[in-house]
């Protein structure tokens, strides 16, 4: 449930740019390889936000897909899941996205 | 998170064994709360929050705004505007590890990450590297446990100094709790430092303490699916035991396709079956940990 500590991260990155203001949407970046499921992140950041300026906040979750670059024959292609083999038979391949967890940006009231 | 309070990480305590618990950060909370509570409130217990900045507890029923504004009905949002962060959510985390590799290089301190579900033998492998002065160097331990001191005692009762780390709720360590387990430990320079992580194969992928190298430990009770199963581990480990082969003839463990498995997820793993009770292959782990060096 490491969830719960990237609520608290999130919680904390946001606070630091917004203060008390109150915010109204914050909004994520959550790649499909990046470990952290967004459903369970949702529902930690709910927990999470009581009694902060963020409580009541609306999480805007973009989860990009998981894209790879084969080394050996030059392609990019599209990954589901962290085995990362390319059709071509290859396993020298680089994640190129998915694994994105970044804070985007926030509504602030 | 607290369970108390709800504060973030209070709960985390270090112990040098045979010594007082100190809390890595006390209930210090220096700021004045501004509670404005016009109706009795039923929190069970009082509390001090201790994020960093003065805040006002706005709850959903007081809502006492400049104007009125009640998020969770204005879809639309009219009267907001856009602050861009533009910040990986983890940064704090990897800033602190980056301290942390920094603190043990310029030690020429190794720091290890061991990584597996509870049972697997981490405890034990370290007893048996130790007891056998088998790293080539002198060893000391940061225990990650969410309750007791049991692992500390036996890693002190092997021979080496250690720090019990309890994460109460906490699922891993993180970096700052590391720091607060080298300031306790106080290792001497040239270690190996061993930062015995929470068991659990999910959540210590994600969250890097400043080590030189992870190890992730399967036991071979566990089962050979675990590498498909815990992506996310095997695919951040630098060198993957497989423990417990002396019980192989007794599980049905097919050790290749667990290879297989593991290296679909991370080919330049380096895989390692051996037995840490039997003593089984153990020269090829500390063959291992005599190769390392403090840069990661």
């Amino acid at each position: 449930m490491h969830e719960l500590a990237i609520a608290e991260s999130i919680i904390d990155a946001v606070l630091e740019r917004t203060g008390d203001r109150s915010v109204t949407v914050v909004r994520l970046q959550v790649g499909r390889l990046s470990g952290v499921v967004p459903d369970a992140l949702t529902f930690c950041f709910e927990l999470a936000t009581a009694g902060t300026a963020i409580e009541g906040a609306e999480l805007e979750i973009a989860e990009p897909t998981g894209r790879a670059h084969c080394r050996d024959c030059d392609v990019d292609f599209v990954v589901d899941d962290l085995i990362l083999l390319c059709d071509c038979g290859s396993a020298d391949v680089e994640v190129v996205a998915g694994r994105e967890l970044s804070v985007t940006s926030v509504e602030v009231a | 998170m607290c369970a108390t309070c709800g504060c973030g990480t209070d709960e985390t305590r270090v112990t040098a064994v045979g010594t007082a618990t100190v809390p890595v950060h006390a209930h210090d909370h220096p700021h004045d709360h501004d509670h404005d509570h016009p109706h009795d409130h039923d929190h069970p217990h009082d509390h001090d929050h201790d994020h960093p900045h003065d805040h006002d507890h706005d709850h959903p029923h007081d809502h006492d705004h400049p104007h009125d504004h009640d998020a969770a009905d204005a879809p639309a949002h009219p009267h907001t505007h856009t602050v861009d962060i533009e910040q990986a959510i983890l940064a704090k985390n990897d800033d602190l590890a980056v301290h942390n590799r920094v603190w043990l290089t310029e030690r020429g301190i190794v720091a290890v990450n061991l990584m597996s579900s509870p049972g697997a033998g981490k405890t034990t492998l370290l007893e048996r590297t130790i007891s056998e002065a088998g790293a080539g160097r002198c060893v000391s331990v940061i225990e990650g446990d969410q309750e007791t001191v049991f692992d500390a005692e036996r890693i002190r009762d092997a021979g080496a100094n250690a720090v019990q780390i309890n994460t109460g709720s906490g699922c891993h360590l993180d970096a700052s709790m590391v720091r607060s387990g080298l300031e306790a430990l106080r290792p001497a320079n040239d270690d190996l430092v061993f930062l015995e992580n929470v068991g659990n194969l999910v959540c210590p992928a994600l969250f890097d303490l400043g080590e030189a190298r992870k190890v992730v430990i399967i036991s071979v009770t566990e089962g050979d699916d675990k590498p498909l199963k815990y992506p996310h581990m095997f695919a951040a480990a630098d060198l993957v035991i497989v423990n417990k082969t002396d019980l192989l003839p007794y599980v049905d463990f097919d050790v290749d396709r667990c290879e297989r498995d593991a290296r679909s997820l991370n080919p330049n793993m380096t895989w390692m079956p051996l037995s840490a009770r039997t003593g089984d292959n153990l020269g090829a782990w500390y063959d291992w940990l005599r190769g390392l060096t403090p840069a990661a």
